[in-house]
């Protein structure tokens, strides 16, 4: 019965996105995105505890015991393979940057044409 | 700095309005996680309620998921194709204008001792996904990173030999299909798109749970077939640009 794993969520979100807007190295925007992102597992977690219950492992459980919200758990998944596809595909964009204009600096990329 | 400031205290007042209006962790008041919890072992015969939810509650869903997973690996290799006008070069690791570090036979040896461990722990996580913590996607992770092991215990040309890239792009094709596959099965045999029509099996087992052992298999090899071949595209523009 908390507000903590909220302010966690939220200080997490506000982290990452002080890195992003403060970055000087795409691989590191790269990191805080990810950081950002995982303000939103803490925030799906928080929102499915219930306190004192069970992981939803039916397995040396019975059925009825009282458990945690899988179906959060289940978006958390999602999350997790959303970050992995839009790491991936940000960061072979940063390696075609650095090939095409050498430098990984998002201010010094002046010279980036439409 | 004005700009900042303004922005950082409008944040922290949409956040703290917003947050306040949430209840307290601990005090789940949601129906859903409870008539899941409810439902999932004496209808579906598995005990993991969170598989159960991906593969087959929300199994829909998942199926656009594995699909985020496939279109990105397939935009991670359009960016990294190797482009016409770059001269060739050859694919050794080390750093440029200085002599190759030899691998030593401590990451040698234990690179090779983990790679079966790896294997098989990867495995067990992908087929037990409906019984305990798992599935596709965790197990597919484990697995990629078997042949992360082979780059750790040897050049990269040896990795690239023991890791066929036609094998891993079978691999991925097979599993994204696949699970679209057992979708229209399940409409070839009279129901709804994705449901559970296969015998449900007895609860425990690694068979229980109708399509669902089935999907999580499909999955695994989705998501290792992907994240090898994106580690592969990764490793070689790597190792390219340092021969620069």
């Amino acid at each position: 019965m908390s507000y903590l794993p909220y302010a966690v969520a939220a200080w997490l979100f506000v982290v990452g996105l002080y890195g992003i807007v403060t970055s000087r190295n795409m691989v590191h925007l790269v990191i805080c995105l990810a950081v950002l992102q995982s303000s939103t597992y803490v925030l799906l977690l928080a929102i499915g505890y219930r306190t004192g219950a069970a992981a939803p492992i039916f397995a040396d459980i019975p059925v009825g015991t009282p458990a945690v919200d899988p179906v959060v758990q289940a978006l958390m998944l999602t999350d997790i393979v959303v970050e992995v596809a839009v790491v991936a595909l940000i960061l072979a964009l940063v390696v075609q940057v650095h090939k095409r204009h050498g430098v990984i600096d998002p201010d010094k990329l002046r010279d980036l044409k439409g | 700095m004005t700009l900042f400031l303004g922005s950082a205290v409008a944040l922290a007042i949409l956040l703290a309005c917003s947050f306040a209006a949430l209840p307290p962790t601990g005090d789940y008041r949601g129906p859903y996680g409870d008539l899941v919890n409810a439902v999932t072992v004496p209808e579906r015969n598995v005990t993991d309620t969170v598989t159960a939810v991906n593969f087959d509650i929300r199994g829909f869903d998942t199926l656009g998921e594995e699909f985020i997973l496939f279109v990105s690996v397939m935009g991670v290799l359009l960016l990294l194709r190797p482009q016409g006008n770059e001269p060739r070069r050859r694919h050794e690791d080390r750093e440029q204008g200085r002599p190759a570090v030899p691998i030593s036979d401590a990451v040698r040896v234990t690179a090779l001792l983990l790679l079966p461990v790896v294997v098989l722990f990867g495995i067990y996580v992908v087929t037990h996904g409906q019984l305990t913590p798992g599935g596709g996607f965790q197990g597919g992770v484990i697995l990629a990173t078997a042949p992360l092991f082979l780059y750790l215990a040897g050049e990269f040309g040896n990795f690239r030999k023991a890791v066929p890239r036609t094998l891993v792009h079978i691999a991925e094709a097979v599993g994204g299909g696949g699970y679209a596959a057992i979708g229209l099965a399940c409409l070839g045999a009279g129901a709804a798109f994705l449901q559970n029509v296969l015998p449900l099996g007895s609860k425990g087992t690694i068979l229980s749970g109708g399509t669902i052992p089935l999907i999580n298999a499909s999955v695994g090899l989705e998501v290792t077939g992907g994240l090898v071949l994106g580690l592969m595209v990764y490793l070689e523009e790597t190792l390219e640009l340092k021969e620069e």
